[in-house]
């Protein structure tokens, strides 16, 4: 049980081929940089575009199938979709919107008063929409959903349109709620962050094109494409070509390395950590000299960029996080010697 | 004095004001959904009534309405109705004139209506009839509401094509706009100058129940924003 997309569609710009399964009670990220079509995959499975083709598939419920030509309106798809700007109707107080999604006339008052309850908003039943702090509205907003009992839940950037401060919060609020849900919840978003922290498993979209679907920590500690890489928030990357024995000739930055785990079919790059990276003393294996470029001071840390081997230019640098009161012992060594950790590389495809 | 034009006209222009406002309502958002050929079509054929001068309307709608004309004589002959002429001939002058400003101030509210909201009706399960008459609609009420009155008000002065297609008769079809006229032709500027008072008056009335109309939407608004005290 559970929910099944296969939805292709060409959008002039770019084509969306996105394909992947979730199961109920799972919370699915689909991450992915501004317009790479992750909204759009969810407008096709709420019924709100038409997919060019493909086949949607909910708990056994076929949703949309263009060989057997079955389009379920959005009315009876039981989808519920939860919109970057909650589309709270302006002209409805919240018990009003709320009671909008009740299906079951009989069942109107006590479903609103259930839901009032449940989501915080006790006090809040006569006033409008735009009374209310963002937080606020989004709780209407997912209130007015589940009155409507959806099957499956659809979160568009939920936290986009709060101000950072309430975001921990809401995030808070919004995860206890969704553990509670029984069905499948897709959650878009470009934040590797909010996926860390909320999803169980996470799907990547890249330019339209869907790659497999992976248990998050999957993501964070072994990504295995360049796209997923990016998104988890990998900042040194090089292009990559394997040099047999495995081991691979990271092209930028103009050293050979030797990875701990086997190559993947199609090596085309490889990847670090910033804060696995390791100064040391003198040459060895998978070490390299660079020689300082910028210091950036944060509150906590210091970032140092430097150039290698490779250059000075873009993906030829390095990008390295020390504690606080680490750096000034390595500030005047040129070059300073870094180690790149076996375990701790990353060799990667294009595309998964 | 004979008050019949003042009536005369405020039957004419409320009457047409009420058919306007379902049809350029209706015409407003079926035309809106159009693929855009014809809709560029439709929407030159629906505003052209702005811009034609009243006479030109007044024209077509006495080659169509005309006693000898094929709508005309079918109604004459069926129902005995005459078209011309008569006081309620007015009304399709006025309700042709004024038409288009029903119409495209409707369109310009329904097209800033935000679609997310339609989308989010869709997908909690309710009907696009729904949608349109519980959301969309009170949504666009400022651009309705101004539509509608502006459309009453220019019923209210339609002259051209009203002279053409009703004519001047004192008691029967005579209206504010062709009774000044009239009265002006004839020399008796003091007459003239009262129906110019009463419309003055009139045009002032409606001006003044559309600022407090506004105002009465706007009041909850301000009142309302400092009780909530934004807790979180």
């Amino acid at each position: 049980m559970g929910l099944s997309v296969d939805v292709h569609k060409d959008l002039g710009a770019f084509r969306l081929d996105v394909s992947f399964e979730t199961e109920s009670g799972q919370l699915t990220g689909l991450l992915g940089a501004s317009g790479c079509g992750k909204s759009m995959t969810l407008r096709c499975i709420a019924g709100i575009e038409r997919p060019d083709r493909g086949r949607i598939v909910l708990d056994g419920r076929v949703l949309f199938d263009s060989e057997a030509h079955i389009d379920l309106p959005p009315q009876q798809r039981r989808v519920g979709y939860l919109f970057q700007s909650y589309a709270l109707f302006p002209n409805m107080t919240v018990e009003q919107n709320i009671a909008v999604g009740v299906r079951e006339k009989k069942a109107r008052r006590e479903t609103v008063e259930r839901l009032v309850r449940t989501l915080y908003l006790e006090g809040q039943e006569k006033k409008y929409p735009r009374q209310l702090s963002g937080g606020q509205q989004q709780r209407v907003a997912l209130a007015r959903i589940l009155a409507s009992v959806p099957e499956a839940l659809l979160l568009d950037e939920p936290f986009s349109a709060l101000d950072s401060y309430l975001k921990w919060q809401v995030e808070l609020e919004l995860s206890d709620l969704l553990s509670s849900f029984p069905g499948p919840v897709l959650f878009v978003t470009h934040n590797r962050d909010e996926v860390q922290r909320l999803c169980q498993q996470v799907c990547v979209l890249d330019n339209g094109r869907s790659q497999a679907v992976l248990p998050v920590q999957q993501l964070f500690q072994a990504p295995r494409t360049l796209s997923a890489c990016l998104l988890s928030g990998c900042k040194n990357i090089s292009r990559a070509r394997a040099a047999g024995d495995g081991q691979v000739e990271a092209l930028d930055w103009g050293v050979t390395l030797t990875p701990a785990g086997p190559l993947p079919e199609g090596l085309s790059h490889i990847g670090v950590r910033a804060h696995y990276i390791k100064p040391v003393d003198g040459p060895g294996p998978n070490r390299l000299p660079c020689t300082v470029e910028r210091v950036v001071e944060n509150v906590f840390s210091t970032v140092v960029m430097l150039s290698t081997p490779g250059g000075s230019q873009g993906f030829s640098r390095l990008r390295i996080e020390l504690e606080k009161g680490r750096w000034p012992e390595l500030a005047d060594r040129d070059p300073l010697w870094l180690e790149l950790p076996a375990g701790d590389l990353l060799p990667l495809t294009r595309d998964g | 004095m004979d008050w019949y034009p003042l009536f005369n006209s405020l039957r004419i222009a409320a009457i047409s004001t009420v058919l306007i406002f379902f049809l350029g309502i209706f015409a407003a958002y079926y035309v809106a959904r159009l693929p855009r050929l014809v809709k560029g079509v439709l929407d030159v054929v629906l505003t052209l009534p702005l811009v034609l001068p009243p006479t030109v309307v007044g024209y077509f709608l006495l080659r169509l309405l005309g006693p000898k004309r094929v709508l005309g004589m079918w109604f004459l002959e069926v129902f005995d109705l005459r078209l011309t002429m008569v006081w309620y001939a007015a009304i399709f002058a006025s309700a042709v004139v004024a038409f288009p400003l029903m119409y495209r101030t409707a369109r310009g509210a329904f097209e800033s209506f935000d679609v997310t909201l339609a989308h989010a009706g869709r997908t909690l399960g309710k009907s696009d009839t729904w949608i349109f008459w519980r959301v969309m609609l009170p949504c666009c009420k400022q651009g309705i509401i101004a539509g509608t009155v502006l459309a009453f008000a220019r019923a209210l002065g339609e002259y051209g094509a009203t002279a053409m297609i009703a004519g001047y008769t004192p008691g029967k079809t005579a209206t504010i706009s062709t009774t000044v006229y009239q009265l002006w032709r004839t020399g008796d500027d003091a007459g003239a100058m009262r129906w110019v008072l009463v419309n003055l008056a009139i045009s002032a009335v409606v001006l003044l129940c559309v600022n407090m109309l506004e105002k009465k939407d706007a009041r909850p608004r301000r009142q309302a924003a400092p009780v909530s005290g934004e807790v979180e």
